[in-house]
């Protein structure tokens, strides 16, 4: 947007903008497509239903918790460890791995845990997608206190005193290829850290196994989501393509999937006072690569408890 | 959904109730338990409320529970403040020969959970009834090993005497 110029306006060298140039042709048109995509992506923005934190419903989700102890214990064979690692009070970070594909089985896992843990009264939110929360079959979720993922509902989440997942990988996470299933990879995004310091709240980082497993996710397909403008006008970065039941070939995974019944393992990690541990300025790099270092560890030892695919 | 087991111990129910009453003994006999904290002042009797976690399946289930009935020694009763709706009991009733019988009885549930709140719970209940199962047999050992352990002391300071 910045290299937009006035059209007919006069160049450095006297002739008008109407004589282009080839190139400076090419660079008009993409910067009005780019304008294009920018206004009708700022009009999907508003039409998006607002997802705000009055939404939660803890009725709704103590209703649901038998369906999700269905799917987490018979279908997912789950298995939580160290959730009393998460202070039993108070706003906390949870910074955890994603992985399944729009599916995402550690999520439901987790929120059933933490749900039956602390019980359903415990105000608990979780950080989506903007196109997640769009979905009308997908509606429910705000319901669970899943909220827009912006910098503006994160601290509000935290402000009021509630738990707050996070996946900072977010879709360039959850559809990685299944080969890269036990690889931790936020894609460089420290969003997170500066949310935690500017709330002055711990982070209790989550791990999850196994959910990569529940589909042959072949490859994010970035290059597709580039071509296609999905991350100008949704901000989709990638556009996945997988063989997941019962479609077969599964591109975008807009529609979800059957995920098979892959064992998942989540564990969450004692928490971490970044203040107490980094000083009181600390380099949000090397909280980084302090974070991405111990959940990497933590994934390694649950793969390695692993003896097969899928079955765990 | 209500799940009971019962088991014959050999003792006295005053020795029973002590064990089943007590809270810094529940971790140790009762299976599946994963949490058991006393919160607030009131470590036992009525309105006593205790912090509590069942592993069921692929979660910690619990919350806080509150003391309803405390007739000492035959019923102890408690009910779920916080967290899934359960119920518990504890039913204690004295047999000749210094036996007591022991019931413990869990009821769970989730209201307007629908079809799979019936599924699941019906799906849990073979696994609730065997932790109530181990928990029993596990306190009958515990008591018994207790009372063997102090007649021998018993008879070690008769022979002393």
């Amino acid at each position: 947007m910045a290299s937009t110029r006035v059209a007919n306006a006069p160049s450095p060298n006297g002739r008008v903008q109407s004589e282009l140039s080839p190139t400076d042709e090419q660079q008009s048109g993409r910067s009005m497509l780019s304008r294009l995509a920018g206004g009708l992506a700022g009009q999907l923005q508003r039409r998006l239903p607002r997802a705000d934190l009055d939404e939660r419903d803890p009725d709704y989700i103590r209703e649901q918790l038998p369906l999700m102890w269905l799917m987490a214990s018979i279908w997912y064979r789950g298995e939580v460890r160290g959730l009393g690692n998460i202070p039993d009070s108070g706003p906390v970070l949870l910074v955890g791995n994603h992985s399944g594909g729009n599916m995402t089985p550690d999520t439901v896992l987790f929120t059933l845990a933490f749900s039956t843990f602390f019980g359903v009264e415990r105000r608990f939110y979780q950080l989506a997608h903007n196109l997640v929360l769009a979905m009308p079959w997908l509606a429910p979720l705000r319901k669970f206190g899943t909220v827009a993922a912006s910098p503006e509902n994160a601290s509000e989440a935290l402000e009021s005193g509630a738990a707050l997942l996070v996946y900072p990988g977010g879709d360039y996470e959850v559809h990685r290829p299944s080969w890269l299933g036990n690889k931790v990879d936020f894609g460089g995004r420290k969003g997170f850290i500066r949310l935690a310091l500017d709330n002055d709240v711990p982070i209790v980082p989550v791990v999850s196994a196994g959910g990569q497993e529940t589909a042959l996710f072949l490859t994010r397909g970035e290059g597709l989501a580039h071509a296609l403008w999905l991350d100008r006008l949704f901000r989709l970065k990638v556009l996945p393509i997988s063989i997941a039941l019962p479609w077969g070939l599964n591109v975008g995974d807009m529609l979800g999937h059957l995920p098979l019944p892959a064992k998942i393992t989540v564990e969450a990690l004692p928490a971490i006072d970044l203040r107490a541990e980094f000083g009181d300025d600390p380099d949000v790099d090397e909280v980084y690569d302090h974070l991405i270092r111990l959940m990497q560890e933590t994934l390694d030892a649950l793969a390695s408890e692993r003896r097969f695919p899928v079955l765990g | 959904m209500r799940v009971a087991s019962s088991i014959t111990i050999r003792a006295p129910i005053d020795q029973v109730w002590e064990f089943v009453s007590e809270p810094e003994r529940v971790l140790s006999f009762m299976s599946s338990v994963t949490r058991w904290e006393v919160d607030g002042e009131q470590r036992t009797g009525l309105s006593a409320r205790y912090r509590v976690l069942f592993r069921i399946g692929a979660a910690e289930i619990g919350g806080l529970i509150e003391i309803v009935e405390w007739d000492k020694p035959r019923e102890l009763a408690w009910t779920s403040v916080l967290g899934i709706d359960q119920r518990g009991r504890w039913r204690l009733r004295e047999l000749s020969g210094g036996r007591t019988k022991v019931e413990l009885r869990m009821a769970y549930g989730v209201a307007g959970s629908g079809p799979f709140g019936w599924l699941a719970e019906r799906i849990a209940a073979p696994s609730v009834g065997r932790h109530l199962r181990r928990s029993l047999a596990q306190l009958r050992r515990m008591i018994e090993h207790e009372q063997l352990r102090e007649r021998a002391a018993e008879r070690a300071a008769a022979r002393v005497a």
